[in-house]
């Protein structure tokens, strides 16, 4: 699980804001949804994360079984009537699988937009305040930050056995914003002094003006960036935790039906597909956001992305296309 | 596009070498971006004797940047070389590669940028910069590359304890004036400068070009100085170069295109800078902007911007007219007609 | 100077306020968790034991939470960390002392050898821009990252333990054999740790890889960069000299982060393995609800990752001449 965003830890995002000028939410809403287009990273994720939403929402369209009841045949392998199989409980796989996304996709689609809110004030309230409340709010992220977050959640989960969906998303929320925080707090700081800004200020804006209506607009980019890497993240985390059996063991989603998986030697005793498939899920929902993530990378540091025609060898380009070459 | 009979004008320098230091035909350099090809640098050809100060100016995005780059061969990625040649003392760069190119590089022929604290290795210090420059030609003696850094150094008015410094420890002149020794190293046969002075203040800005015109008059070398400010650099420079829209618009002693210009544009940067002894006049710019490169207009590329514009300027491209001592881009010109009318 | 001053306070500092989150936390929690492992352990363990726990846990005591603190940082400055409930009466200094070298040796050596690969492809993807290995890259490597560290294990010991028989999947070592200091143990040891560093290694390396080729791309249109090549510099100097040298740095701070995250992808890919270090420990005391152990892990493992921490901003300091300067 490691982090992909491009940009230094602390450092603005290069190019989020442009120079010298204001972006409207409209106008930078509208970029991003012509950049996904042209990506062909950013469309893949987009499609993947549509179908993972359609099944999550819709789950009966196509799996036709019930995920809990355990009235079919042990440890099947994958047939005609269960396409991965089942369980040793008797519990069909395929429909597990289906109906899982829905818990997995609402903890990593949850937790990442109230991390990121929790982001966005603390960033901007530290950015913006500045003074004790910045040193304060600062060093309570920076603890946070590099405090390793799995563990903690383990020792936090532990002490509330028998936690349930809204409980774990909580517990992400809290351990899970800091990293969000620090970015925004970067950038606010670096816009907080452009001349807009003060042009505002000396307008006699009020300060929350000035932050809905010009700062928020011009971090749209940096604010979807953490939310996709944030629900990345928690995605992980919180199937590692149900991995374990913390969470509620009798609840479907993919993280469950490893631990069952685990708890039963499915490897051991050739039920691979109980084993494999959940994780593959996990990790094609990962693999969703996190390629959304660094397409935006892409797009709002134009310098990464693809050179359009010239290819480079070290620092020159390999390809010099020269006319005629006249000399007097 | 043709141009015109180019020019050599006996300076009457001191040269250290016979023969031109560089003769440029036909330069041109375009970028690829989404939107197409965009020609920054077009068809520009001229000389440069040995010890020979050319200034070449324009404003931002006319290519004078591009142009120098382009002569060096350090282009990066989306630029690229289109087509002409790069005659230096009597080889040409375009042809050479990677490795032919770094023989000749820095011990004939090095590089001042614009910004020293962009330029220098912020991790290394000055004294190690120097020596990697050395090292790369061949010196290996730690006796020698002392010695000659040292020189350098004191050639700048720099305390040598200085060698040791790391970039960010020294002031902004002083880091430019290191950038310059480092150019000295080898004493080159010329020296390229990408707007050395726009970094600094108006009083440390003097005293670099009076040091850079010291050193030149010492070591005899040539100098191609680009900079937006063409009443600095006119002090300074043998022959001055108008750059506009990737095109060369005027080109002639500076005496002569500053004292009388005749391209339309060479006029109006210099009305813009009114003189400070002079009788007052109302402050004038250019209205409008550059046009985009990546669709430069039919005919002349300041005729949407002229003040002298005539019907006949938009029909087709205009090609360098010889007037006097200068070349001017201009139909006007052409017709020995002067911009002033 | 300062500049490490200033990161060894916050050392001090952040250790100091996990010791104090580590004790506030079963406070804190509804109920005492204590309270229900109390009435667990009520006819097992003796009553001294219980007394213990209870004083631990602040639980039914007289003295009031300052003096608790006081009496809790005592025990750890000391060294007592309390007795394992799991493992009782061996006290949980002794029982983790069993089982850190193992996790130090996989954790470690493969963190180390995942940043120096990563960095060096990285570096690589960046000098070839637009070849097949900067096409490739990053999607493959977008996509690895995202990959559950537990799943990547599961594969592995699917087709190299059970398919393939190659290598072991279970345990730091063959249980037949008890720990010594011979080359035998020794290579038993490290067969075992081949397949949970492959785990680790192939998750975690696509990080760094992506990161440092999107830093190198960024120093490579610096103008110290073009400077270099005017001088005539060998590609290779300038390659590691000017570029790699400059665009290592915010990967370096980024280590900091990333440290976490690889620890906690060892816990699982230990608990996957069976491999006996402290994150397998610390699922164990986990099942077993051994608070003490739990505790005590939770701060070591938290202390290891501010000592890399640490490690990392001593090496930037070396590396990069302006955080020395007065700030």
């Amino acid at each position: 699980m490691a982090i992909l965003t491009g940009a230094a830890l602390g450092e603005p995002a290069p190019g989020v804001a442009e120079p010298g000028g204001q972006v409207h939410a409209g106008q930078a809403i509208g970029r991003i949804w012509r950049a996904i287009r042209s990506n062909k990273k950013a469309f893949a994720g987009a499609i993947l994360l549509a179908i993972f939403a359609f099944l999550a929402i819709f789950p009966w369209v196509i799996a036709h079984d019930s995920p809990e009841a355990e009235i079919y045949g042990r440890s099947l392998g994958p047939s005609a009537a269960h396409w991965l199989g089942t369980t040793s409980y008797g519990q069909d796989l395929f429909a597990q699988a289906v109906w899982g996304t829905r818990e997995t996709l609402i903890i990593a689609v949850v937790s990442g937009a109230l991390s990121t809110f929790l982001s966005v004030i603390m960033g901007l309230a530290a950015g913006y305040l500045g003074g004790v409340a910045d040193a304060v709010l600062n060093f309570i992220t920076d603890v946070l930050l590099v405090v390793p977050t799995f563990p903690l959640l383990i020792i936090i989960v532990a002490y509330l056995p028998g936690i349930g969906v809204p409980g774990l998303i909580a517990v992400l929320v809290v351990t899970g914003y800091s990293y969000g925080a620090r970015q925004l707090r970067a950038q606010t700081l670096s816009v907080r002094s452009r001349d807009y800004l003060e042009a505002a200020r000396v307008r006699g804006e009020r300060s929350i003006y000035v932050i809905m209506v010009e700062i928020i607009p011009s971090m749209t980019s940096l604010i979807v960036a953490t939310f996709l890497g944030t629900a990345v993240y928690n995605v992980l985390a919180a199937a590692g935790l149900q991995f374990l059996g913390l969470g509620n063991p009798d609840s479907v989603s993919w993280g469950t039906m490893l631990y069952w998986a685990q708890n039963n030697e499915a490897l051991q005793t050739d039920q691979y597909m109980w084993a494999l498939v959940p994780g593959a899920l996990i990790g094609l929902l990962g693999a969703a956001f996190a390629l959304l993530n660094y397409a935006f990378d892409e797009i709002s540091n134009p310098a990464l992305a693809r050179v359009p025609i010239t290819r480079t060898r070290g620092l020159n380009p390999v390809v010099r296309r020269l006319r005629a070459n006249r000399a007097d | 596009m043709r141009t015109g009979q180019t020019e050599r004008l006996d300076t009457g320098l001191a040269g250290r070498t016979s023969g031109p230091v560089l003769e440029i035909r036909d330069l041109s350099v375009s970028y690829q971006t989404k939107r197409g090809t965009v020609r920054a640098v077009e068809d520009v050809s001229f000389d440069l004797a040995s010890g020979e100060f050319l200034g070449i100016v324009g404003e931002s995005g006319c290519g004078k940047s591009t142009l120098l780059f382009g002569i060096a061969q350090l282009l990066s990625a989306p630029a690229v070389l289109d087509g002409g040649s790069v005659m230096f003392e009597g080889v040409n760069l375009v042809n050479l590669s990677e490795h032919q190119l770094a023989s000749i590089r820095w011990k004939k022929m090095s590089l001042v940028m614009q910004s020293a604290m962009n330029a220098l290795n912020p991790v290394k210090t000055i004294g190690a910069q120097f020596t990697d420059a050395m090292r790369a030609h061949g010196v290996s003696s730690k006796a020698e590359i002392t010695e000659r850094s040292v020189e350098v150094l004191r050639m700048v008015g720099i305390d040598p304890v200085h060698l040791r410094s790391y970039p960010h420890q020294l002031s902004g002149g002083m880091r430019q004036r290191s950038m310059i020794a480092m150019a000295m190293l080898f004493t080159p046969d010329l020296v390229m400068m990408d707007e050395p002075t726009s970094a600094l203040d108006v009083v440390a800005q003097r005293s670099l070009m009076v040091q850079i015109k010291e050193l030149q008059q010492q070591l005899g070398f040539a100098i191609i100085f680009v900079t937006h400010d063409m009443s600095l650099v006119s002090h300074f420079s043998d022959r001055l170069m108008v750059m506009y829209a990737g095109q060369v618009a005027e080109l002639g002693a500076t005496r002569s295109v500053f004292d009388t210009p005749r391209h339309p544009y060479s006029a109006g940067l210099l009305d813009a800078f009114p003189s400070i002894r002079g009788p007052k006049v109302p402050l004038t710019g250019i209205p409008g902007s550059p046009p985009d490169l990546a669709r430069p207009p039919q005919g002349c590329r300041f005729a949407p911007r002229c003040p002298k514009v005539q019907d006949r300027c938009k029909t087709g491209p205009v090609q360098l007219y010889h007037v006097e001592d200068v070349l001017v881009r201009c139909l006007r010109a052409g017709n020995g007609v002067s911009s002033g009318d | 100077m300062r500049f490490l001053l200033r990161r060894a306070a916050f050392f001090v500092l952040t250790l100091w306020a996990c010791v104090t989150l580590n004790f506030l936390l079963p406070r804190l929690m509804p109920g005492n968790p204590a309270i229900a492992l109390l009435a667990k352990f009520h006819g097992r363990l003796s009553p001294v034991a219980l007394k213990a726990i209870e004083i631990a846990f602040g639980v039914n005591t007289n003295q009031n939470l300052a003096s608790q603190y006081v009496s809790y940082l005592h025990d750890l400055l000391t060294g007592n960390l309390g007795t394992s409930l799991t493992f009782f009466p061996t006290p949980v200094s002794v029982v983790i002392r069993g089982a850190i070298l193992y996790t130090l040796g996989l954790v470690g050596v493969t963190t180390i050898l995942a940043f120096i690969l990563g960095t060096l492809i990285g570096i690589l993807g960046a000098w070839r821009r637009g070849g097949w290995l900067d096409s490739i890259l990053p999607p493959v490597f977008v996509i690895t990252s995202a990959i559950p560290y537990f799943w990547v294990g599961m594969l592995l010991i699917l087709v190299f333990g059970i398919q393939l028989h190659w290598f072991p999947y279970d345990f730091a070592y063959d249980p037949s054999l008890s720990p010594s200091l011979t080359f035998s143990f020794i290579g038993n040891v490290i067969v075992h740790s081949i397949l949970p560093a492959i785990a680790i290694l192939i998750t975690s390396i696509g990080g760094w890889i992506l990161t440092m080729r999107n830093t190198m791309i960024t120093t490579l249109a610096e103008d110290y960069v073009k400077m270099a090549r005017a001088k005539g510099l060998s590609s290779r100097r300038i390659m590691f000299d000017y570029a790699a040298r400059n665009a290592i740095l915010p990967n370096l701070s980024g280590f900091a982060m990333s440290v976490g995250f690889i620890v906690s992808g060892a816990v699982l890919v230990e608990f996957v393995f069976n491999y006996n270090g402290l994150g397998y420990l610390l699922v164990q005391a986990l099942d077993a609800e051994d608070y003490p152990l739990m505790q005590a892990l939770f701060l070591l493992i938290t202390v290891a990752v501010l000592i890399a921490i640490l490690l990392a901003d001593i090496i930037t300091a070396i590396l990069d001449p302006r955080t020395r300067s007065a700030r």
